[in-house]
């Protein structure tokens, strides 16, 4: 672990501990962070979390897994559709279900548009933090187009309870694909005006450079994940090492950092975002308004309810919709497994027990954005105290994951 | 990929042209659509499919729709309906005499519309549902209908108007 050597300069000072939160703006939310400074400079930092705590994990025990969906929603609240579809596709692994290849190419859409609407809004308040108050503007006027996508998608803008085990909640309106494609060609202009204003800007670039570094070792040995790790030279893509969603089909690359400091961490989610917009064009060429989103053989029947038309006239589908409603899909009894997604914040895991109903034995959730808080003590340490909230910026925590 | 950071040019480390290129940015941003929705005096309309206050619906014979089957009150995730099922000596025998959904609770998943086997349970438009009081928010069988009645429900129905 690293040790930054803290400069003596003959004068006999005295440690003094701070609060930092959890009513602080700058910390994202309800973080507190318990400082000891020398002067000016960080010698210990030390994140207490809970306060937003809400035992997500406790009450999934209760519920059927298709009502844990919502649930999922409030946990990185920034980019719910990659939690929706994350615990759908661990609940189809656990249940051994195949999916059609239109959901899957819809997944993959709603997945990078997640991405893409959760940087946007991590660009907007950490160039706020640092001082760059325009950017927030114009970062958010961007964001909000995708709210408009999900909201035409989904039914709301912010908590969209897309995913569904088997398949997604409703199909996309005729000329959909055009919007997000008209979107998605249009960010480029907005991040590159973006980068005009901050990438060779020198007050941003001084209050970032060698700014909370963490070197690859650390990086991997608190199992950093996501852009945090990359930034630190890590190679590590879940959409590359274990491709879902056939993302191994589609063309794009990791952005990799050499330092590991804030403006790494900067210049990789600004390149991410931009190959997200890659991926998302090569999906949409792929996809076929026509095919089915659901599967048609008689045995995955059992998982999604029955078309509204055919339920509200005929008795067997009437009858099948109140048996998947209240059995719904039926987990293996005492089988377990572990499946985790490329969250924009980093590896999001899902870990199922089944019970051998509906209602899953025990649920975790491996949250990125909380086993990246772990590596702030070592970033901090030997900082400033005014860097601090650029650190914690960059490292884009959602409390809402951290805490569950 | 690794990204190369670049290097400050000497005029860049002067700090002014910086200045200048952010205060021309924000210039041209001056001239250009305003995307902000005034909210009390500029109304926003909803696209379709917008999922809203849940409501009750009427049939044609005008009774209400639901059967009490419960389906919606099994899978509401928060269990924000409570229904009190009860007997008629109309063809559909069972109705229901209370049915209560509360808003403060209620978190605008659809779920009950999803599984509403008789299409008697329908989101609404309607989203501006604050109160000062949280009783007030439960909403009983009564003001749902007559929500529902409100509502021009029928799909395709409806036409989306643009934002602003």
């Amino acid at each position: 672990m690293k040790d930054k050597e803290v400069k003596n300069l003959g004068l006999r000072t005295e440690k003094m501990t701070i609060n930092m939160g959890p009513q602080h703006p700058a910390t994202h939310g309800v973080l507190r962070l318990v400082l000891t400074l020398d002067g000016e400079v960080v010698v210990g930092a030390v994140p207490y979390v809970g306060y937003l705590h809400r035992g997500i994990e406790k009450i999934a025990e209760n519920k059927t897994l298709h009502q844990v969906i919502p649930y999922t929603d409030r946990m990185d609240y920034l980019s719910p559709m990659s939690n929706n579809i994350g615990l759908c596709l661990a609940v189809e692994k656990l249940i051994g279900f195949e999916t059609t290849e239109k959901c899957r190419v819809m997944r993959v859409v709603a997945c990078e548009l997640a991405r893409i609407s959760s940087h946007l809004l991590w660009l907007a308040t950490d160039a706020l933090d640092i001082g760059a108050g325009t950017v927030y503007f114009y970062a958010f006027t961007e964001r909000e187009k995708y709210y408009d996508l999900f909201e035409e998608m989904t039914g709301v803008r912010f908590t969209v309870s897309y995913g569904r085990i088997g398949g997604l909640a409703r199909d996309w309106k005729k000329d959909f694909e055009k919007k997000v494609y008209d979107v998605v060609l249009n960010t480029p202009k907005c991040l590159d005006e973006i980068e005009r204003l901050l990438t060779r800007n020198r007050i941003f670039v001084e209050r970032n450079r060698d700014v909370g570094v963490i070197s690859r070792e650390d990086a991997i040995a608190l199992s950093l994940s996501g852009p945090n790790l990359r930034a630190s030279g890590v190679e590590w893509d879940i959409r590359k090492a274990y491709p879902y969603l056939g993302y191994e089909r589609y063309k794009f690359e990791i952005p990799v950092g050499e330092h590991g400091d804030c403006y790494d961490r900067y210049l990789i989610r600004m390149e991410e975002m931009r190959q997200s917009i890659e991926i998302i064009k090569q999906a949409l060429k792929e996809y076929d308004p026509k095919a089915p989103l659901w599967p048609e053989d008689n045995d995955s029947q059992k998982v999604f309810y029955p078309p509204k038309e055919k339920v509200l006239t005929s008795m067997e589908e009437l009858i099948h919709q109140f048996m998947v409603a209240t059995k719904g899909p039926k987990t293996p009894k005492y089988k377990e497994i572990y499946f985790c997604i490329e969250a924009p914040k980093g590896e999001l895991g899902f870990y199922i027990v089944g019970s051998g109903t509906n209602v899953a034995h025990r649920l975790h959730f491996r949250s990125p954005s909380f086993v990246n808080l772990q590596s702030l003590p070592i970033m901090l340490q030997g900082d400033m105290v005014a860097d601090v909230v650029a650190t914690v910026a960059s490292l884009d925590p959602v409390l809402g994951e951290v805490d569950r | 990929m690794i990204v190369k950071r670049p290097v400050l040019k000497w005029w860049e480390r002067l700090y002014l042209p910086v200045v200048e290129d952010g205060l021309l940015t924000t210039f041209r941003h001056l001239f250009k659509k305003k995307v902000t929705v005034q909210y009390p005096e500029e109304r926003w309309v909803p696209p379709e499919g917008f999922r809203g206050a849940p409501v009750l619906l009427t049939g044609l014979d005008g009774r209400e729709k639901c059967t009490s089957c419960k389906l919606c009150m099994f899978i509401c995730p928060p269990q924000a309906i409570r229904i009190v099922a009860g007997e008629t000596e109309h063809p559909i025998e069972k109705y229901p005499q209370e049915f209560y959904i509360d808003y403060g609770l209620c978190i605008f998943c659809g779920y009950c519309q999803e599984v509403c086997p008789c299409e008697a349970i329908w989101l609404k438009h309607e989203f501006e549902l604050a109160d000062f009081d949280r009783t007030n928010l439960i909403f009983g069988k009564d003001k749902l209908l007559q929500m529902g009645r409100q509502e021009p429900y029928l799909k395709g129905k409806e036409k989306p108007l643009k934002k602003g």
